[in-house]
């Protein structure tokens, strides 16, 4: 399980995050939904301790965030943030290969190896696993990054945005694979995600967040709901059903 | 592969043409028998021949740590501060001690480079991400104001003529036996910089990624900012700031096989070392028997390589 209890940060003084309490429940796969700027990168950032606690606690796995060596964290979480631009000219492969570093810090292992392969493997990259970086879509791009987080493969991962310039195909066989580590692997997954139908879809437990707040937290069946949609989003929102899912519709 | 073994060739054998080129004739064939041309082989041409390599190779490392540190391709050791840094350390050891021994010059040579290069690195921090172009002009700025606080002070105490071998024309002509030794201290912090190579380039896909790898990257930096500080430290203090080499190589190199640091090092160290090692002997032949220093050489084809590297549309791989 995540903990964030009396989660508070500030940004060159404006408040971005108003004491949040909230955990990310253990072997389930929970969406963070909600507006631009609501303050979702910056949770996922500070839980992932890309951002240094200001105030407030965050337990992963038990392990308390600002205390554990970042070294032991990187074998326990991977996430990947949501700006993945990159200056480096490394292959795609080799990016990949440096999931597995928090394993081996340069030595790489057999099985090492094997896990980055299977990594290449699922994320359809075996074609292009010679090019560099910088010379592949930003889709393809994208896939390496969460390949690289695949590859790491940790009890937990957070992925912010991950859809992100994927395609409607890839985007699908991405979540199928998130639910795949969930339900067969046991593994816990957090994922910022706009398109709610994909929340809709995968997720066991969604988090909605508006101004640095929670809005409301639960299950689709229960976020995902008329009300609660159009006061997050300040929209009117319908939410019809499709296999026993909620539907989210756009086109009001 | 085939990289490494060409690249060694062209190395020999740009030694061994550093080895017979100069004034005073020497034919390699028969040092043993000849006294005189043993003598100036061993005094003269191998300690200018291996400070070249040195220096090529070291700088050029050195332009790969910085680049990974400040994440942009168009820095190097000569143009963030270092050298300048190295420089006003020598100067005021110069004025204040007079009298001190090669290694307190060398130790106070560092610690000034990498404080001018920490202050370099916490300059850009504050700078906008996206403006690429403003961490090569910042670099430029710094060193353009240290090299002018330098020759300020060195002016006002007339020891401007040192200032200029330190920061103005690198060049060997004046490498002897016992004199040059420094510059294996800069191959060896290169050559540690080696076996932190995934954790540079680890560094080098941002921050961001590199916690979330569970690197210190706080650590990481130090150990770069150590490196390149102490390499362009020695270079200034024995031969003298070489300009481009720390800049054009790690660009060449990443071109062609990418910024996997632990595979391309070796090819950066090497080419370096072959790049200085043809300068200095292209100086040294142009206007036979007299020389033109390879820090001049090297600005003339660096600034040509340099606008080549940038109107060149990046290769497919
Ligand atoms: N570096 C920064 N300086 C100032 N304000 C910032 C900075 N980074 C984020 N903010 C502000 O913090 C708030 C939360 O940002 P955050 O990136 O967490 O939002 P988000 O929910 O991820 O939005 P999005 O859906 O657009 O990714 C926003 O109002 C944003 O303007
Ligand atoms: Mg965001």
């Amino acid at each position: 399980m995540i903990q964030i209890s009396n989660l508070g940060h500030k940004i060159g003084g404006t408040q971005i995050l108003h004491d949040i309490s909230t955990s990310f429940p253990k072997g389930k796969l929970t969406a963070l939904i909600g507006p631009n700027g609501a303050g979702k990168s910056t949770l996922l950032r500070l839980v992932g301790r890309l951002e240094p606690l200001q105030q407030g606690a965050i337990t992963v796995a038990g392990h308390d965030v600002a205390r554990t060596p970042t070294a032991d964290l990187a074998r326990v979480m991977a996430i990947l943030g949501q700006q993945t631009a990159v200056a480096s000219r490394l292959r795609l492969c080799e990016l990949v290969a440096f999931g597995r570093w928090p394993h081996h810090q340069g030595r790489p292992r057999p099985e090492d190896r094997t896990k980055v392969a299977q990594a290449i493997d699922a994320f359809a990259l075996s074609k292009l696993k010679n090019r560099f970086l910088d010379e592949v879509s930003g889709g393809q791009a994208q896939r390496a990054h969460i390949a690289m987080a695949f590859a790491q493969d940790t009890e937990w991962l957070l992925l912010d945005e991950p859809l992100n310039n994927l395609d409607m195909a890839h985007a699908r066989a991405l979540m199928a694979r998130l639910r795949d580590l969930v339900d067969r692997q046991g593994r816990s997954v957090g994922l910022v995600v706009h398109e709610i139908n994909y929340a809709a879809a995968w997720a066991d437990h969604v988090i909605a967040m508006k101004d640095g707040r929670i809005m409301a937290e639960g299950t689709p069946d229960d976020v995902l709901t008329e009300a609660v949609l159009s006061d997050l989003y300040d929209a009117p929102i319908s939410v019809g059903r499709h296999k026993d899912r909620p539907l989210v519709l756009h086109h009001a | 592969m085939r990289r490494m073994p060409a690249l060694l060739s062209a190395l020999i054998a740009l030694m061994l043409a550093s080895l017979t080129v100069g004034a005073a004739h020497v034919d390699l064939r028969d040092i043993f028998s000849d006294d005189r041309a043993m003598l100036v082989l061993l005094e003269s041409r191998l300690p200018r021949t291996v400070a070249v390599a040195l220096t090529g190779a070291a700088l050029s490392v050195a332009g790969v740590l910085i680049q990974a540190l400040v994440r942009n391709r168009f820095v190097g050791p000569d143009t963030v501060g270092t050298a300048e840094g190295a420089a006003l350390g020598l100067l005021g050891v110069t004025i204040l001690f007079p009298a001190s021994p090669l290694w307190v010059r060398m130790i106070a040579a560092s610690l000034a480079a990498m404080v001018t290069t920490w202050l370099f690195l916490g300059v850009i921090r504050r700078l906008p991400a996206r403006e690429v172009m403003l961490i090569p002009i910042a670099g430029l700025v710094l060193s353009g104001v240290l090299g002018s606080v330098v020759t300020f002070i060195g002016w006002q105490t007339d020891l401007m003529q040192y200032v200029g071998t330190w920061l103005l024309s690198g060049e060997f002509s004046g490498v002897i036996a016992g004199r040059y030794e420094l510059l294996w201290v800069a191959a060896g912090a290169a050559g540690l910089a080696w076996f932190a190579a995934d954790r540079f380039a680890i560094l080098g896909l941002g921050e961001q990624v590199a916690t979330g790898l569970g690197l210190s990257t706080a650590s990481v930096m130090r150990l770069g900012l150590a490196v390149v500080s102490v390499v362009t430290a020695m270079v200034v203090t024995t031969v003298g700031m070489i300009p481009f080499v720390g800049l054009v190589v790690p660009n060449l190199v990443s071109r062609v096989m990418g910024d996997n640091l632990r595979a391309s090092l070796p090819v950066v160290a090497l080419s370096g070392a072959v790049l200085v090692l043809a300068c200095d002997l292209v100086g040294r032949l142009v206007i036979y028997p007299y020389e033109v220093p390879a820090g001049m050489i090297l600005g003339i084809l660096g600034a040509a390589l340099f606008l080549w590297l940038l109107h060149r549309r990046p290769a497919h791989g």
